[in-house]
C-alpha cells in the first residue's frame, strides 16, 4: 500500500511547498518534514512529504547493484 | 523520472535475477505485507523471473482489503445522511458492504467525494459549514500521519464540521498474528513506506523471536529483487535479521515528527481485520482532545445488520493460506466488475492482481 | 491458464441503478451497450451499431453516421474545452471508420445560470474547428434545464460522412493477419490525466495538456497511400489503448502482444499516473488512435504520422500474434508478461 513517489522540492513557503515530477508541479505539504530544503527529493504521500531522499545511501545502493551486475557479466 | 527509473534498469534486473538463481537452494516462502508490493510484483511480472525455489505470498497489506465490513456499513450509513459529505480516497468507493457500497449510494444521490489529500477535505468542510464532512481514515503507518494532520488542522482552525471515521491500522501486530496462526513463511518483505514513518525497529521481533527474515523493501522492481536476494542470503546462511534495502527513503528511527503527530492525535485500540478477526492494539482511534472530530461519537447513524457473503475466502487469502484461484467464487461470481470480497476490490488486493494480470 | 470468464454484471450485482462505471468505456459500458441498447435497437442486422461510426446506405451511397455526447468536468481545460471535444471526437469517429466527414449536428443542454461568455467561448471553438476542417454544423438544438439538473453544459454532436471506397474494412478490422503491427499515433494518457489533474488540483504549472485534436487530415494522408495496408483503426478514447486492443481481440483467433518498452508516455503524464496509481494504458485520449497495419507498410505509415504535429511521438507498440488468441499480452521491460483486460470501472486516484 501507500503509494509514494519521489518529487523534487522547487519552492517552499512555510509548510506549503511546490514539488516537481516529470515536469508537472504539485502542492506538497511539509508539516511532517519541516526542515526540507529546496532542491531535495522527498517521498510524496497523499499530499504530504513523508521522508527525504538520503542521496548518499541511494548512490551506495546503485553502486552495489552495479557491482552485482559487473560480477554477473564476468 | 529521477530516483524511479534508475531502479527499473533492466540489465540490473537481469543481474539480480541470475544472482538469486545462483544462490537460492532451499525452497522458501516470502510474504509481502504491502499492497504496493503486491501490485509491483504483478505489474513487473516478478514472480515469473524467479527460480521455483522462491514463492511469493501476499499478506494483509492492503488497507482496503483488511477494512472490516462493519466499517464499510458505517460509512454507507453516513453517506445516507443528507447533511453528510463522505470524503474518501478512491480506493474505498467500490468496497462492498452488507447490502451496498459507497459507489451505489453515490449513484442514488449521496454526496461521496474522492480526495487525493485529506487536508483538501478540511477546505471542503470550511466551504460547506452546514454540512458534516466525514473523512474515511484508512491506511497504515504511512497514511495515518496525513489524516492526523487534517484533524490537527481542523482542530486548530475550529473547523467543527470535519470528522474522521478511523479504521487506521498498525502493521506489526498483523504480521505477528500471521506467524502465530502457524502460517509457514520464511521471511517478510517489509513495507518500505510504512517504515519511512515507523523506522525499522518495529520488525526486530520477527528474526529474534520467530527466526524469520525481515527485509525492508522499496517498490521498484530492482528494490524488490534486491530485497529477495537479501532474504535468500539471510536464509541460506541461516542468519535471519532486519535489513534495510530501502535506506534511501527509510531511516532506522523513521520520521520522528510524523510519529509525534500520530501519537498526539491517535491511541492504539483493539480492532477487527477483515478475514483475520480481532487483533489486540492493532488499530488507532482519536484521542479525547479531538472528540469533537470523531464521527462515531458525533453523528448518529443507523447501521444495517452485518451480512457476510458466503463462500468468499478473502480471509484465508489475506493470511496467505490460499491463493485467489482456490476460491470457488473467483472469476465466476466475484469479478473485478462485481467484487464480492475486498481482495478483489482494491487493485492491489491479491485477487484483483490475479484477475487483472495472471488469469 | 484457463479461459477468461466474461464479466456477468447482470447476474449477481445490483442492477437497479446506473452507476458512473457504466459510462467509463470499460466492461460495464460494454455490458450496457450489448445487453440493452444493441439488443433492443438493432432490428435490422444491416444497421448494426458499430463502436465508432455505423455504415448505412442511401440511394446506393455508402454513408457513415455517429453520435456522441460530451460531458466533461472541468468544461475548460489545458489544450481545449468541451467544444473541442464535441467537434473533434465525432469527426474522429467518422475518420477512423474510413469515412470522409461531411456534416455535423449539435445539441446543447444548458444549465440555468450558465455564463453566456463561457458558452460563447465554447461555440467559437466549435465554429473555428468546423470551418478549419471543412465540416459544417448544419443543424442544432438547445435546451435549458433548471439549475442543478445538469453540470453547466452538455453537448451532443452527430456526424455524417461518406465512406471511402477503399477503406470500408478498417472499422471492423477483420482483415488483420498474424504479424501485422500495432501502431499508436502519439503519447498516451494526455487528455485523461489533464482532466484528472485539474479536478484534483495537481499539475499547478499546467505542464499537461489534452491531446484532443482532429485526426482526419492525418488519417486521409495514410489512407491515400496505404488503404489496403491499414487493417484496423480506432481512436483510443475512454478506456484507453488497452481497452481498444481488448475490444479488437475479443472473440478472435488472434491476439495482440504489446511491448511495454515501446509504449509512448510523456514524463509528466507518467509522473501523475504514478502518484495516483493509475495505469496510462487505461487513460482516455481524445486525439490518439490505434492502427493495425501490414508490417511491410509500418515504417512508411509511421513517417506519415510523424509529419503531422498530432502524430508526433507515434510508435509501433506491438504485434498481432496467435500465441494467445483473444488476449492482449503485455511483454514487460524485463521480459516477463501479463495479460491486459478491458478497463473495469472508472479510474480513481488511489493512495495505496
Amino acid at each position: 500500500m501507500c503509494l509514494s513517489i519521489p518529487v523534487k522540492i522547487e519552492a517552499i513557503d512555510g509548510v506549503q511547498a511546490i514539488g516537481e515530477l516529470g515536469g508537472s508541479t504539485l502542492k506538497v505539504r511539509l508539516d511532517l518534514l519541516p526542515d526540507t530544503l529546496v532542491g531535495e527529493y522527498v517521498l510524496l504521500h497523499s499530499g504530504f512529504a513523508i521522508e527525504r531522499l538520503n542521496e548518499s545511501d541511494a548512490l551506495n545502493t546503485l553502486s552495489l547493484l552495479q557491482e552485482i551486475m559487473n560480477d554477473e557479466m564476468d | 523520472m529521477k530516483w524511479i527509473d534508475e531502479f527499473r534498469d533492466k540489465t540490473i534486473v537481469k543481474a539480480l535475477v541470475s544472482e538469486i538463481k545462483k544462490i537460492s537452494k532451499t525452497p522458501i516462502r516470502l510474504m509481502e505485507v504491502c499492497g504496493g508490493h503486491t501490485m509491483a510484483i504483478h505489474r513487473f511480472g516478478i514472480q515469473q523471473l524467479l527460480p521455483s525455489t522462491i514463492e511469493l505470498l501476499s499478506g494483509p497489506g492492503c488497507p482496503v482489503c483488511v477494512t472490516d465490513q462493519r466499517y464499510i456499513d458505517h460509512a454507507i450509513a453516513l453517506a445516507r445522511h443528507t447533511d453528510v459529505i463522505v470524503a474518501t480516497f478512491g480506493d474505498l468507493i467500490r468496497v462492498p458492504g452488507s447490502s451496498s457500497s459507497l459507489e451505489k449510494e453515490r449513484s442514488m444521490g449521496a454526496d461521496v467525494r474522492i480526495f487525493v489529500s485529506p487536508v483538501d477535505a478540511v477546505d471542503v468542510a470550511k466551504e460547506n459549514p452546514l454540512k458534516k464532512v466525514v473523512f474515511l481514515g484508512i491506511g497504515f503507518e504511512t497514511t495515518t500521519p496525513t489524516i492526523a494532520m487534517s484533524i490537527l488542522q481542523a482542530y486548530n482552525e475550529d473547523v467543527l464540521n470535519y470528522y474522521v471515521l478511523s479504521a487506521h491500522k498498525i502493521m506489526p501486530p498483523a504480521m505477528r498474528a500471521i506467524i502465530d496462526e502457524n502460517i509457514r513463511i520464511n521471511g517478510y518483505i517489509c513495507p518500505g513506506h510504512v517504515s519511512s514513518i515507523s523506522g525499522i525497529g518495529i520488525y526486530s521481533e520477527f528474526p529474534e523471536k520467530y527466526g524469520v527474515s525481515a527485509v525492508v523493501s522499496g517498490f521498484e522492481p530492482i528494490d524488490i529483487l534486491q530485497s529477495i536476494l537479501m532474504s535468500v542470503h539471510q536464509l541460506e546462511s541461516n542468519k535471519p535479521r532486519v535489513e534495510n534495502q530501502y535506506n534511501r527513503f527509510v531511516q532506522p528511527q523513521g520520521n520522528l515528527v510524523a510519529q509525534q503527530i500520530v501519537s498526539t492525535v491517535f491511541s492504539p485500540i483493539d480492532t477487527y481485520w477483515r478475514g483475520i478477526g480481532m487483533i489486540p492494539l492493532s488499530g488507532l482511534s482519536l484521542n479525547s482532545t479531538f472528540a469533537q472530530h470523531i464521527a462515531e461519537q458525533n453523528i448518529e447513524v443507523d447501521i444495517e445488520p452485518l451480512k457476510i457473503s458466503s463462500g468468499c475466502i478473502c480471509g484465508d487469502i489475506l493470511r496467505g493460506l490460499k491463493r485467489p484461484t482456490d476460491c470457488p467464487l473467483f472469476a465466476t461470481v466475484c469479478s473485478k466488475e462485481n467484487p464480492v470480497g475486498a481482495c478483489m476490490v482494491s487493485n492491489e488486493g491479491a485477487c484483483a492482481a490475479y484477475y487483472l494480470y495472471e488469469q | 491458464m484457463k479461459g477468461r470468464v466474461p464479466p456477468i454484471i447482470y447476474m449477481n450485482s445490483d442492477r437497479s441503478t446506473i452507476k458512473l462505471d457504466h459510462g467509463s468505456g470499460g466492461t460495464q459500458s460494454h455490458e450496457l451497450i450489448e445487453g440493452l441498447f444493441r439488443k433492443r435497437f438493432s432490428v435490422n442486422q444491416n444497421l448494426l451499431m458499430s463502436p465508432d461510426a455505423s455504415p448505412f446506405i442511401i440511394g446506393g451511397q455508402k454513408l457513415r453516421v455517429t453520435t456522441d455526447s460530451y460531458v466533461v468536468d472541468p468544461l475548460f481545460f489545458q489544450g481545449g474545452n468541451i467544444g473541442t471535444l464535441a467537434v473533434c471526437g465525432t469527426i474522429n469517429d467518422l475518420a477512423v471508420s474510413g469515412a470522409v466527414p461531411k456534416a455535423l449536428t449539435c445539441g446543447f443542454i444548458l444549465e440555468e445560470g450558465f455564463p453566456l461568455s463561457d458558452l460563447e467561448l465554447i461555440v467559437d471553438t466549435m465554429a473555428e474547428l468546423s470551418k478549419r476542417l471543412g465540416v459544417p454544423i448544419i443543424a442544432g438544438d438547445t435546451k435549458v434545464v433548471d439549475k442543478g439538473k445538469v453540470d453547466g453544459c452538455f453537448i451532443n454532436t452527430t456526424g455524417i460522412g461518406l465512406e471511402r471506397e477503399d477503406s470500408g474494412h478498417v472499422s471492423l478490422g477483420d482483415q488483420v493477419i498474424e504479424g501485422d503491427v500495432v501502431i499508436l499515433s502519439g503519447p498516451m494518457g494526455d487528455h485523461g490525466m489533464t482532466i484528472m489533474s485539474a479536478r484534483h488540483g495537481l499539475d499547478l504549472s499546467h505542464q499537461l495538456s489534452s491531446d484532443c485534436a482532429p485526426l482526419y487530415a492525418m488519417i486521409s494522408a495514410i489512407l491515400n497511400e496505404h488503404a489496403s495496408d491499414v487493417r484496423f483503426m480506432r481512436d483510443a478514447t475512454r478506456g484507453g489503448v488497452a481497452t481498444v486492443c481488448c475490444e479488437w481481440v475479443e472473440d478472435r483467433t488472434l491476439g495482440i502482444e504489446l511491448m511495454e518498452d515501446h509504449l509512448p508516455v510523456r514524463e509528466s503524464v507518467r509522473g501523475i499516473c504514478e502518484i495516483l496509481g493509475i495505469d496510462p494504458l487505461y487513460v482516455a485520449n481524445e486525439g490518439r488512435m490505434v492502427i493495425i497495419a501490414a508490417s511491410a507498410a509500418a515504417d512508411r505509415i509511421l513517417s506519415i504520422l510523424h509529419s503531422f504535429p498530432e502524430g508526433e511521438g507515434a510508435a509501433i507498440i506491438g504485434t498481432v500474434q496467435k500465441i494467445s488468441p483473444s488476449r492482449v499480452v503485455l511483454r514487460t521491460t524485463f521480459g516477463s508478461s501479463r495479460f491486459l483486460s478491458m478497463l473495469s470501472g472508472s479510474q480513481l486516484p488511489r493512495i495505496c
